[in-house]
């Protein structure tokens, strides 16, 4: 909105990072503010889950089922069929999951967070809001992201689930593995913190989902084609957040947790 | 009562494009004035950036000594709450019922039981003749009505000062005149300061206390209401009677060829698209309904702008003299012949004819300027304003 007079090339770059990163504190900081929006988070939870979870389980099952294949065969070629669902468990449990979890909520759930916030930020809702001395950021954005990153953690339970159900099946029906060795190979690599950096990793993509989300849609471009825009934006700037750091989390933790056989 | 605000210098562009400079103006406590100005010269975001919802590059917007523009956010929280803002569309929240959005900020910023809250709402919702759609959505309901809950739903915490942002557009007439007695009625009975934002001549010849309209990036004036209904002001004349001639443009401003070009086209007989009666001239203000207390603002209003008729131009002094009661003459005492068109034309005030906004104002202190006689200039009765001010609630 304001413009200042002193412009150099990336300006408004840094401008919109540092806002988004200051919306990020600014929720952090309103989470612990009272009163909770109780009923607002039970909705929006229900409305992120409601849109998020019959896709989601559609994408985990091929997702497990490529993953088993190319694992399957490439292991055969190794001649380490032991070991395929050692490797499927850790790849779904640890990459996987966490990111189809976070593509998700952020494609179903940020894009609708961020169409309803924005259509209500030109309908001058928000403005209504904060002159009502209501912030708009406790009532509103706190309960969305809060939403979204309860929902990316229970969504990552399922997926991976489902994903390494679908694993098993192809690999056992399709590519003739046995069942015995897949089960018994199930903890030869995985380890529980495995499990803990991804549901970790759910939970902060979906905290970047719903603040990318939000903050669109809190400054979208005048008129509806505006909100258009900015729902397209926030999808593709979740996206490049979460492969960005997804990267980052990765190495931290390659780098911190000893594998379990090396 | 109402909270005086007290706006100092302001100015604010979006990038390059300065909206206006400069403005400064004070909102006298408990009195309704009105915002007026073509559309496009930044009455909405004056309005905007008296709650802080913009901010202005420069000045101050006071208002019981917190400074909108450079306070704390808390701050901002804090003393929104004793604002009541109705906004163009409404901005009703789509998601709840017509009851759920009146019945917001009771919920948000009181400890009343929920019979306590319904009986608040429906009461607003009578005031404003909407009993009966509580449970409305307000995508389900016309404009006029979206607009008629906004106003419910910002009286509903008894605010302490009132913006309205263009209360007629998308009402007709006759809802336009009921929303207009509507405001009266409420500046009588809670004193509220109300400021009107709005292009509707009629609103502004019969509501306000004082007007102001903005122009070319500017303030044009701003004052008691006689001030700009007497005012020969080329600007203020075209807008008052609505004529293509004059410096108004379909774009802001218009050029020079242009103009001749229309006053060509008048001569020729062509009608200027005014109406041919004359729009100046004060008519009577709109009084509260009978049955409710008087309006506390009309005598301070008075005795304010008897304290500063000598600054005003001569046609406006002339009209307050003109419409004083025998009673108020002799309370100011105002000799039985002044007032007299002769008498006020034979001394024009020294400036320019329009008064800047301040600098007129009561703040100037009591320093006499004008060149009137010490006899004609209006004199305050012991119980006059100052010391009602002095002891007056806050």
């Amino acid at each position: 909105m304001t413009t200042r007079s002193t412009q150099f090339p990336g300006a408004g770059a840094i401008r919109e990072t540092g806002r988004l990163f200051a919306l990020g504190l600014d929720v952090s900081a309103n989470i612990f503010r009272r009163p909770f929006q109780t009923r607002e988070f039970i909705q929006q939870c229900w409305f992120v889950a409601s849109v998020t979870i019959l896709p989601t389980a559609l994408v985990s099952i091929p997702f497990g089922a490529v993953i088993a294949l190319q694992l399957g065969s490439l292991t055969r070629q190794l001649g380490a069929q032991s070991f395929t669902g050692a490797a499927s468990v850790l790849a779904i449990i640890q990459q996987a999951s966490p990111l189809v979890t976070a593509l998700l909520v952020a494609g179903a759930g940020g894009s609708a967070i961020c169409a309803d916030i924005g259509a209500r930020t030109i309908r001058e809702e928000i403005d209504a809001m904060e002159v009502l001395g209501v912030s708009p950021v406790q009532r509103l954005i706190v309960p969305r992201v809060l939403a979204s990153m309860l929902i990316a953690l229970l969504l990552n339970g399922m997926v991976s689930v489902v994903g390494v159900l679908g694993g098993y099946f192809f690999n056992v029906v399709m590519q003739g593995g046995t069942p015995g060795a897949y089960l018994a190979s199930f903890n030869a690599l995985a380890q529980l913190p495995d499990l803990w950096i991804g549901e970790l990793k759910a939970v902060i993509f979906g905290f970047i989902a719903g603040i990318v989300a939000a903050y669109r849609g809190l400054h979208p471009a005048p008129g509806p084609k505006g909100v258009g825009e900015a729902v397209n934006q926030s999808v593709v700037v979740t996206f490049l957040l979460l492969f960005l750091v997804n990267f980052v989390l990765t190495t931290i933790y390659l780098q911190l947790v000893p594998s379990k056989i090396g | 009562m109402g909270v005086e605000v007290v706006v100092e210098g302001l100015t604010k562009s979006f990038g390059r494009q300065a909206i206006w400079r400069d403005v400064s103006l004070t909102l006298p406590a408990g009195e309704v004035s009105v915002m007026l100005g073509p559309s496009g010269t930044g009455k909405s975001v004056f309005l905007k950036s008296m709650i802080g919802l913009l901010k202005p590059e420069r000045g101050s917007c006071t208002i019981n000594g917190v400074d909108i523009v450079r306070c704390s956010e808390h701050k901002l929280y804090e003393t929104r709450k004793l604002f009541g803002v109705l906004f163009q569309d409404g901005a009703l929240f789509g998601s709840m019922s017509l009851f759920d959005n009146i019945a917001f900020p009771l919920r948000e910023h009181t400890r009343k039981t929920e019979a306590e809250i319904r009986r608040i709402v429906l009461e607003k919702m009578e005031m404003v003749g909407l009993a009966g759609t509580e449970r409305k959505l307000p995508g389900e309901i016309s404009g006029g009505m979206r607009k008629r809950a906004g106003l419910a739903r910002a009286l509903v915490l008894d605010p302490e000062i009132i913006l309205c942002d263009e209360p007629d557009s998308g009402l007709d007439p006759v809802r336009t005149a009921y929303i207009s007695q509507l405001l009266v009625d409420l500046n009588s009975q809670i004193d509220a300061t109300i400021l009107i934002v709005t292009h509707n001549i009629n609103i502004a010849r019969t509501v306000p206390d004082n007007i102001g309209m903005l122009f070319r990036r500017e303030l044009v004036m701003f004052g008691p209401r006689e001030v700009l209904l007497t005012s020969e002001e080329p600007v203020v004349s075209q807008f008052l009677n609505g004529r293509r001639i004059g410096p108004i443009g379909m774009s802001e401003e218009k050029d020079a060829a242009t103009m001749a070009r229309e006053q060509a086209d008048i001569d020729a007989g062509h009608s200027d698209g005014g109406s041919d009666e004359e729009m100046g001239g004060i008519v009577p203000q709109l009084q509260p309904t009978p049955g409710l207390p008087e309006r506390a603002a009309v005598q301070r209003r008075k005795d304010r702008v008897m304290q500063i008729l000598h600054t005003l131009p001569p046609n406006a002094q002339q009209a307050i003299i003109e419409s004083l009661s025998p009673a108020d003459r002799q309370r100011y005492r105002i000799p039985a012949g002044v007032g007299a068109r002769d008498t006020a034309q034979a001394r024009p005030y020294g400036g320019r004819p329009s008064p800047r906004p301040r600098g007129n104002g009561p703040a100037q202190g009591s320093g006499f300027q004008g060149e009137l006689p010490t006899q004609n200039i209006a004199q305050l009765p012991d119980s006059g304003w100052q010391t009602g001010r002095e002891g007056g609630p806050r």
